[in-house]
């Protein structure tokens, strides 16, 4: 493999591992879009609020109608990425960059939090991947290549929290991580470290992030998605918000690095705006200074996705309401497994759709804040200080936190006492603090706090001529600690899946043979999901599992989805890949259909209203035939196949174009079949060319059903006069 | 509990009084003034104080991988040493034996006898 990616060439997992003992990062930090003031002109259209397009993307499916514009927000958007194996994680991260990612999370595998100290090697994990040197190394190498196939750079993040923060951040500015969570309220509330200990450790770790440019997200949002009422938590939200704010700045950050993770609270069928939208406008009042990372609700997620993304749409319609610098995207499966790769994807679409369609929204339609938005907003920041005052009064954040004053489900000044209590004398790593000693000193950079260092010196680091901050290649790297529960284990198996020329689906990691069926079956919901299981299992699915059953009707039946395991290999070589078909330039279709003087009839046949794909073939301003001097008699829809005939004959048509959309009980194909009988009965059928097309149709089915060329979904008009071409050349006419 | 409740209400319609009378800038100030006045002694707490993890952290930066500073800093810590600084005590060490930074932290997990002394303030 070269050292650029190729859109054709899979990216080479190996190649990625080799060399990795001396890699460094090529820049480190934070990257935010590139948005013109101007606005950003693509295709048809002027956007408003939109970044420079990349280089090498894929656009919403629709984009086909618009050129393949592929309209980028002007918000760095996030996809989370968590298989537990960080080779796996790769590759998808490639996709998500494709897609419009670039800011990649790579979410810690279970309990890393409470390790005391760094992992290093490459063990899988769970929920997550082991954050490790190596993983970091190669997962970094991989994006500096990613990003320079889209063509924007893309901001690798993680987690610096736990007992081993400070490590952690030092392990990240070396590693030219762009991007962490830190917030020391995280670990005293959910992870349960001593609370002393985890804003000590804090400081160090900001410190640290901000020596290196480190973009910082707090941990606020975590109260939504614990608190019984995620919504009525919204003062305490902004305390923990403002408390780490303040803290970061204290600590040595610049408050352009410090986002806020904020989440609208609420979730439909809740009227959902009444909450969020004052919410997020009396956040973005009190920390104008700050940047907004939104992030969308995980709290109310189930397991059918539709729904997840239908609240995320309009999420990030508040984003845009509001003020959004990073748009967080929640892989829309959250609710019911890990997430696949194609849900990263998906949660990608999420954004960039809503955000395309509402681009400049703001231009438009601007918040009522003289209306009840006003007092909603003036109320929760009176909460806000009220509770900060409360806090104080009470004996400052330590005591508010034995005291049960956060994450109660109440809205403040109501309690319901079940607030996350920690005891300051309890708790992971109690007791570990020591004073520092007047003469107390650390020889390295990016430290906090008393440092006594020797007079006469430029640098802290200067007794050890440089620290790994200043030279990268004093960096100790240690490859694997256990090489049985290694990538290159793993890699091994999956070598075939890889490399090898066989393939498997797969939704995690290579080879893991995962598929989803969906399926509605006439039972109730008792019966449905049972029934699922079975079938799976007869179709020789492994572990077959349903993953999601949706009532339609209490007894006439269900929506049920369920995965299982494909535990068989295909060898790409034994698959038969139809040719692509070769289109000839279009000067060379317009002199042969010129000529020729090529005319043909056209319609919608069996009882079919559908017109617009046929008109879309036929009509130049579609880019249809008539654009390569084709002329046509259209005959409208629902026309029986004899008048079609007829008209060939009398306007000396060379060809019948049928469209047939409706396809129940196989109509398209009897229609089809029927056209060519037809023909062949009255003598013509050498004389004419026989094209069918529709939603159902492919290009196979021409030789079953005895017509010269048959299309489906994404036919041009060149395809059509092309297929034309080639028969007629074929039979000697052109 | 519920007298405590009832309390808390009370002392909240108080202060919702009065900050009804500030105007939307003055309550944002507010905010950020008690924000900055809570975290003032946690920052102190910060800028005084030392943990295992931090001094780990240091000797990082210095060029000691994880595994080693791991011990390295048990070590100091069960010495004593830790207010000094594990980076600090790794110095002495260094110069003590001659060896570099890495050098002297392998010496330490080889024999913590190598602490002893470093500072006479503290193990005279």
């Amino acid at each position: 493999m070269s050292e650029h990616l190729e859109p054709n060439v899979k990216l080479d997992v190996e190649h990625i591992l080799e060399g990795l003992e001396t890699y460094h990062p090529p820049r480190k930090g934070w990257t935010w879009r590139d948005v013109p003031t101007e606005g950003v002109n693509m295709g048809p259209f002027h956007y408003r609020d939109m970044s420079k397009p990349l280089k090498n993307s894929i656009g919403l499916p629709a984009s086909k109608y618009f050129d393949h514009i592929d309209p980028q927000p002007s918000c760095v958007v996030t996809t989370e990425i968590a298989s537990g194996r960080f080779e796996d994680d790769i590759r998808r991260m490639r996709m998500a960059a494709w897609h419009g990612a670039d800011h990649i999370m790579v979410i810690r595998t279970t309990g890393q939090s409470h390790i005391d100290g760094l992992l290093e090697g490459t063990p899988e994990g769970i929920g997550g991947v082991p954050i490790t040197r190596k993983q970091i190394r190669a997962s970094r190498k991989a994006c500096d290549l990613i990003e320079e196939e889209v063509g924007r750079p893309i901001n690798f993040h993680s987690y610096v929290s736990g007992v081993a923060g400070p490590e952690v951040a030092v392990l990240f500015a070396e590693e030219g991580i762009n991007g962490a969570h830190q917030d020391p309220q995280y670990n005293v509330l959910y992870r349960n470290v001593n609370m002393y200990r985890s804003f000590v450790d804090a400081a160090e770790a900001k410190s640290v992030m901000a020596g290196a440019g480190i973009f910082q997200i707090d941990g606020a949002h975590n109260a939504n998605a614990t608190a019984k009422a995620g919504w009525l938590v919204m003062p305490e939200l902004m305390v923990q918000h403002g408390i780490n704010c303040a803290f970061s700045v204290a600590a040595g950050m610049d408050r352009s690095l410090i986002g806020l993770s904020t989440v609208p609270p609420n979730s439909p069928p809740a009227p959902k705006l009444w909450f969020d939208l004052p919410y997020a406008v009396a956040l973005r009042d009190f920390f104008s200074e700050y940047k907004m990372r939104a992030q969308q609700n995980t709290r109310y997620i189930e397991a059918d996705i539709e729904e997840a993304v239908r609240t995320h749409t309009v999420d990030t319609l508040i984003s845009m309401l509001t003020r959004a610098d990073i748009q967080s995207t929640i892989t829309p499966d959250e609710g019911r497994n890990v997430p696949w790769h194609y849900n990263n994807i998906r949660g990608v679409q999420t954004v960039k759709q809503t955000w395309a369609a509402l681009d400049g929204i703001k231009e438009l339609v601007t918040l009522n804040h003289d209306g009840p938005l006003g007092a909603m907003v003036r109320d929760l920041k009176e909460r806000a200080v009220a509770f900060l005052e409360e806090v104080v009064d009470q004996g400052g954040y330590f005591a508010a936190v034995e005291q049960g004053f956060f994450v109660d489900s109440a809205k403040y000044p109501e309690r319901n006492g079940d607030g996350i209590a920690r005891d300051g004398k309890g708790g992971v790593g109690a007791g570990s603090l020591v004073p520092r000693d007047p003469d107390y000193f650390a020889p390295v950079c990016s430290h906090f706090g008393h440092n006594h260092v020797p007079e006469g010196l430029d640098k802290p680091c200067a007794p050890i001529r440089g620290c790994t901050l200043c030279d990268p290649e004093k960096i100790a790297y240690i490859d694997e600690l256990d090489p049985e529960d290694s990538c290159a284990r793993r890699l091994e198996k999956t070598l075939p899946y890889r490399k090898g020329g066989l393939i498997r689906p797969e939704a995690e990691w290579a080879g893991d043979g995962t598929v989803l069926i969906q399926l509605f079956v006439p039972e109730n919901e008792d019966i449905a999901p049972v029934y699922a299981t079975e079938m799976a299992r007869k179709m020789g699915l492994a572990d077959p599992e349903v993953i999601n059953t949706m009532v339609l009707h209490p007894s006439e039946g269900c929506f049920v989805e369920v995965k299982g395991k494909v535990a068989f290999d295909i060898e790409r070589s034994s698959l038969k890949i139809p040719e692509k078909e070769i289109v000839l330039p279009e000067e060379v279709l317009r002199a042969a259909v010129k000529a020729t003087g090529l005319r043909v009839v056209a319609g919608t046949v069996g009882e079919d209203e559908h017109s617009v794909g046929l008109r879309e073939i036929l009509d130049i301003k579609h880019g249809g035939i008539e654009k390569y001097g084709v002329k046509y008699t259209y005959l409208g829809t629902s026309v029986p196949l004899s008048k079609l005939v007829d008209a060939a004959i009398e306007t000396g048509a060379q060809a019948i174009l049928i469209s047939t959309i409706i396809s129940h009980n196989d109509v398209h194909r009897a229609q089809m079949r029927k056209l060519a009988e037809l023909c062949r009965e009255k003598g013509i059928r050498d004389n004419l060319v026989l094209i069918a097309g529709g939603t159902q149709v492919n290009r196979e089915m021409a030789a079953e059903t005895g017509l010269d060329a048959t299309f489906g979904r994404g036919t041009k008009g060149i395809h059509v006069v092309n297929a034309m071409v080639k028969v007629l050349r074929a039979r000697g006419v052109v | 509990m519920t007298d405590e409740s009832q309390a808390r209400k009370e002392r909240f319609a108080r202060r919702q009084a009065e900050l009804a009378r500030m105007s939307d800038d003055q309550l944002k100030e507010r905010f950020w003034q008690l924000c900055n006045q809570v975290v003032e002694p946690i920052v102190d707490l910060a800028r005084t104080h030392t943990s295992p993890s931090i001094e780990r952290s240091v000797l990082l930066r210095m060029g000691v991988d994880s595994v080693s500073s791991h011990g390295v800093v048990d070590r100091i810590f069960e010495a004593g040493l830790l207010p000094k600084g594990a980076g600090n005590v790794l110095l002495r060490v260094a110069e003590r034996t001659g060896k570099d930074v890495r050098g002297a932290a392998a010496a330490i997990l080889e024999n913590p006898g190598v602490l002893k002394n470093l500072f006479q303030s503290v193990n005279a």
